[in-house]
């Protein structure tokens, strides 16, 4: 195998199945420009015959006699129905029953629930993950258990890529919690409510295929249509898609974790000490503990000052509807709801908008909501003195995260915050170089942990102003040996040189590798 | 050796480790499991060949189970069980000289926040909240089985130079009419906290005996006579009434602090049924303890230390805090202990000057500046005659309103 080093210097393969790997050359180099010329719109098709084409089907058996899936071919999922999701298990399982083999899955995500999916990557029924690969099947991809390399990318980058045919999907299954029979569907209602169901557009516009999957049938038109009947081939009703209970978690609990909430008010008095505070401001952050907790302490600020923020993207949560019904935040931009508040403040509230991940965060539109954003609160599970972010793997070289919209947030964003707390257990965050490089340090702005802030030096405007306010500032290699001197220095993990998985930058670059690690 | 063929210490949760020795005639081995087993595992596994070597323990089986501790609490954990087990230091396993800055008599004590010394997970970030005082609890938060290995974690976090710094650091002893208490100043002196609380303090002898055993471990440990403080803990009837005494029992003391759940349970004050109108008021007046607490103030105050009021234990009730507060310090106590670090914030707003207060106090301080330029004596403001006093105190207002967020 032959390796080139990219522009962070991180180790890459020349190619992977024959097919030339792009280094990454800079977090807006757009390095494949002239690579990515096509953008096939899927297979033209017939004009259909006068009057009401039939799309729905009997069963899952007349489903797959029609579909005829072959050995070899990609089928991509969405993950709106998270760890209550029934249907990527149900597809897989039933693939392999009819003897299909070395499939490609492209899912938006996986999550615990999809664990079952391990006896079928070790029979070789799946031999590719496209996607992010979370828990045990990160940690099966990281003991070279998946038998082709796999690849991760960023929501943006996973719709860049299907829109310009560097993935091309044969079927994508997509799991509608509410649906009519010629396949228009939307997330809103039904006994397996999700809210937005965005991340299948995509999906529903390139594939080859287009399979509806639905709980709740209802006549045509559904309304409102998150995804086109015109763009859906197949039509299945089945019992359950979900388990409602494991889909939204119903209440959103604010941490009470000391070390978590400094962090939080830390990030929050960052906001406002540098000005990013100001009427009409928009801002991401995520439904994790710290972005959570920092939201409502940010609101406290807001609501003293009468300021109001323009928009927040990203995952909706209680806290949020909350926000944008006191007045405190003019819209909500919306990839996927948390909870059950935020399901139906989206399906009721015409200002908590159901976004899209083109819309959202597509690299080659012209121009995305991440770029609309004046912050992005983002986590890591470790960053390096360089600022470069790493959120796919553990220090100890596992695979277990994927990349989600982190890295199209951060690239777009005026301000981009990283809050983490400065040791986990034992691990300290900042490392002299980071495991796995999935966000260029080019683009992170600020990292805010509960022993200090560290802002990169080419934002020398929020280092004088958060100084001024007196923030806890430190350079980021100071604060690496503070918290070593607390946690003593972590050994490396040993990797063998075969690449398990390829981290895609936006552009379809290659970022960075995830490697083999070698058995105990 | 005891009678125990296997011996442990530590908890296999999150920040800890528990160690496991079993004895037997084959050379001495370590197996380590850990959650950063990549990462740590090796690093552990020395530590604990070094303590064996420091113990000249050459056989048995120590088992590790670690949940991501730091070396610090790996070491305490070992040190414990080789310490029931029977085994003693031999060499090397050097004690640095632990640097700790002096604190004062009369620092601010707003906030003093309660750490339960067997559990390192509270303990690692304690000092980043913001608390005037830590206080690492032997007494109540541990149970009897655990005190052994509790005063030696608490030992070896007042050791480490990297955890704490900010905040004064203060251990809550046991009770010094058993072994234990004793035990607990054998153990503690050494790492130089700055403040002992003693618990359950009911007459002048029992801080007389406390300030000799310091005294002795003092020069046993070649710290400065007399440079570690008390901080009595008035929390039953007998110690109510002794109070007088003890506030001036020793020149160590710097506060005198007030313990209600274990006062009201030793008055045997019963109090009216949750449901009953008013309850919430009543719980948070505490009117079984008025004249005890007052008695405090008093007592505190007359020998020139800080008094310090109890907890407020409902952590949800950040109002029922507040006002609690409020409360104290009306009556004249100077400070309140917190439980969880989510208090501290509140009981700090409650306790330093509002604005107004701020303002005011500088606007004495400027009239005495003033009045000192031009050479006059006395100066009024407000009607009121400034003195030295005066102005000092409004020197502290504004010394303390600049601690800020």
């Amino acid at each position: 195998m032959e390796w080139m080093n990219n522009a962070l210097g991180r180790k890459i393969p020349a190619d992977i199945e024959g097919k030339t790997c792009a280094p990454f050359q800079g977090a807006f180099a757009d390095s494949r420009e002239e690579a990515s010329t096509a953008f096939p719109q899927g297979a033209r098709r017939a004009i259909p015959p006068r009057q009401k084409p039939d799309k729905r089907v009997a069963g899952w058996d007349a489903l797959f006699d029609r579909l005829a899936i072959q050995n070899g071919a990609k089928i991509s999922f969405h993950h709106h129905l998270r760890n209550g999701d029934r249907i990527v298990n149900e597809v897989v399982a039933r693939l392999a029953a009819r003897g299909v083999r070395d499939l490609t899955i492209v899912p938006t995500a996986l999550f615990p629930v999809h664990d079952a999916l391990l006896p079928y990557i070790r029979e070789g029924v799946i031999t590719k993950i496209e996607g992010s690969m979370n828990g045990a099947i990160g940690a099966a991809c990281s003991r070279g258990e998946i038998q082709r390399t796999c690849v991760l990318r960023s929501h943006g980058g996973r719709q860049r890529a299907i829109q310009e045919g560097d993935i091309s999907i044969d079927v994508a299954f997509i799991a509608a919690p509410t649906a009519d029979p010629y396949g228009n569907a939307n997330g809103l209602s039904g006994p397996s409510a999700c809210g937005p169901l965005g991340y299948a557009k995509p999906d529903s516009e390139h594939a080859g295929t287009v399979v509806v999957i639905t709980d709740n049938l209802v006549p045509y038109p559904c309304a409102p249509w998150s995804i086109q009947g015109a763009n859906v081939d197949y039509v299945l009703e089945v019992e359950s898609i979900g388990d409602s209970s494991k889909i939204v978690s119903g209440t959103t609990q604010i941490t009470r974790s000391p070390t978590q909430l400094r962090i939080a008010q830390l990030a929050a008095r960052f906001i406002e000490a540098t000005g990013l505070m100001t009427d009409g401001f928009s801002f991401q952050a995520g439904a994790g503990g710290i972005s959570l907790a920092a939201t409502v302490f940010l609101a406290e600020r807001m609501r003293k000052a009468g300021v109001k923020a323009s928009f927040a993207h990203g995952g909706a949560t209680k806290v949020l509807v909350d926000l944008l019904e006191e007045g405190l935040l003019g819209s909500i931009v919306d990839l996927q709801s948390f909870d059950l508040d935020a399901v139906h403040s989206c399906a009721k509230n015409a200002r908590h908008i159901e976004s899209d991940p083109y819309a959202s965060y597509g690299p080659h539109s012209r121009g995305c909501v991440a770029n609309m954003l004046d912050i992005a609160l983002m986590g890591a599970t470790e960053v390096d003195i360089d600022f470069n972010v790493n959120v796919v793997t553990h220090s100890d070289g596992v695979l277990l995260h994927g990349i989600g919209g982190h890295s199209d947030a951060c690239a777009s964003a005026g301000c981009t915050i990283i809050t983490a707390p400065s040791f986990r257990k034992r691990i300290p965050i900042i490392r002299e170089q980071v495991t796995t490089v999935t966000c260029p340090g080019e683009v992170i702005d600020v990292l805010i942990t509960e022993r200090g802030i560290a802002v990169n030096p080419k934002r020398e405007d929020l280092l004088w102003k958060a100084k001024k306010a007196g923030l806890p500032c430190k350079e980021i290699s100071q604060l690496m040996r503070e918290v070593q001197a607390i946690t003593g220095v972590p050994a490396a993990p040993r990797f063998t040189d075969r690449p398990v998985a390829l981290i895609e930058w936006r552009d379809g670059s290659i970022i960075d590798t995830v490697w083999q690690l070698e058995a105990e | 050796m005891s009678d125990a063929q296997v011996l442990e210490a530590g908890f296999a949760s999150k920040s800890d480790c528990l160690v496991r020795y079993t004895a037997s005639a084959d050379a001495v081995s370590v197996a380590v499991k850990s959650s950063v087993q990549t990462l740590f595992g090796e690093a552990i596994r020395c530590s604990a060949l070094e303590m064996l070597d420091s113990y000249g323990v050459t056989t048995g089986r120590l088992d590790i189970e670690d949940d991501g501790a730091l070396d610090l609490v790996v070491r305490a954990r070992i040190e414990a069980v080789l310490r029931k087990v029977g085994f003693a230091l031999q060499k090397g396993e050097r004690r640095a000289a632990v640097r700790r800055p002096p604190t004062s008599r009369d620092r601010t004590r707003h906030t003093r926040l309660y750490v339960p010394g067997d559990q390192p997970h509270f303990a690692l970030n304690a000092d980043l909240f913001g608390a005037d005082m830590l206080v690492f609890d032997l007494e109540d938060s541990v149970a009897g089985e655990r005190k052994f290995e509790a005063r030696i974690l608490v030992r070896r976090l007042l050791e480490n130079e990297f955890l704490f710094g900010k905040s004064e650091v203060a251990v809550r002893i046991n009770v010094l009419r058993d072994e234990c208490g004793k035990e607990d100043i054998d153990e503690i002196v050494a790492a130089r906290p700055h403040v002992i609380l003693l618990p359950k303090c009911e007459s002048c002898s029992d801080v007389e005996i406390l300030d000799r055993l310091l005294s002795l471990q003092e020069k046993e440990s070649g710290i400065e006579r007399g440079s570690i403080y008390i901080a009595p803990i008035i929390e039953t009837s007998k110690g109510a009434l002794a109070a007088a005494e003890i506030a001036r029992a020793s020149d160590r003391n710097v506060a005198l602090c007030f313990g209600y759940e274990d006062f009201s349970r030793d008055i045997r004050a019963r109090p009216a049924p949750v449901a009953s109108a008013g309850a919430a008021q009543r719980k948070n007046a505490q009117t079984d303890a008025l004249l005890a607490r007052e008695m405090i103030v008093l007592t505190a105050r007359s020998a020139g230390i800080q008094p310090l009021d109890s907890v407020f234990s409902d952590i949800e009730d950040t109002d029922g805090l507040t006002e609690s507060c409020y409360q104290a310090r009306a009556l004249g106590f100077e400070g309140k202990a917190v439980i969880h670090p989510a208090q501290i914030e509140h009981v700090r707003r409650a306790f330093s000057p509002s604005g107004e207060e701020v303002e005011r106090a500088k606007a004495i301080v400027a009239a005495y500046e003033e009045s000192l330029k031009e050479g006059r004596g006395a100066v009024a403001f407000d009607g009121q005659m400034i003195d030295v006093p005066l102005v000092d105190k409004a020197k502290r207002v504004i010394e303390e309103s600049g601690r800020g967020e």
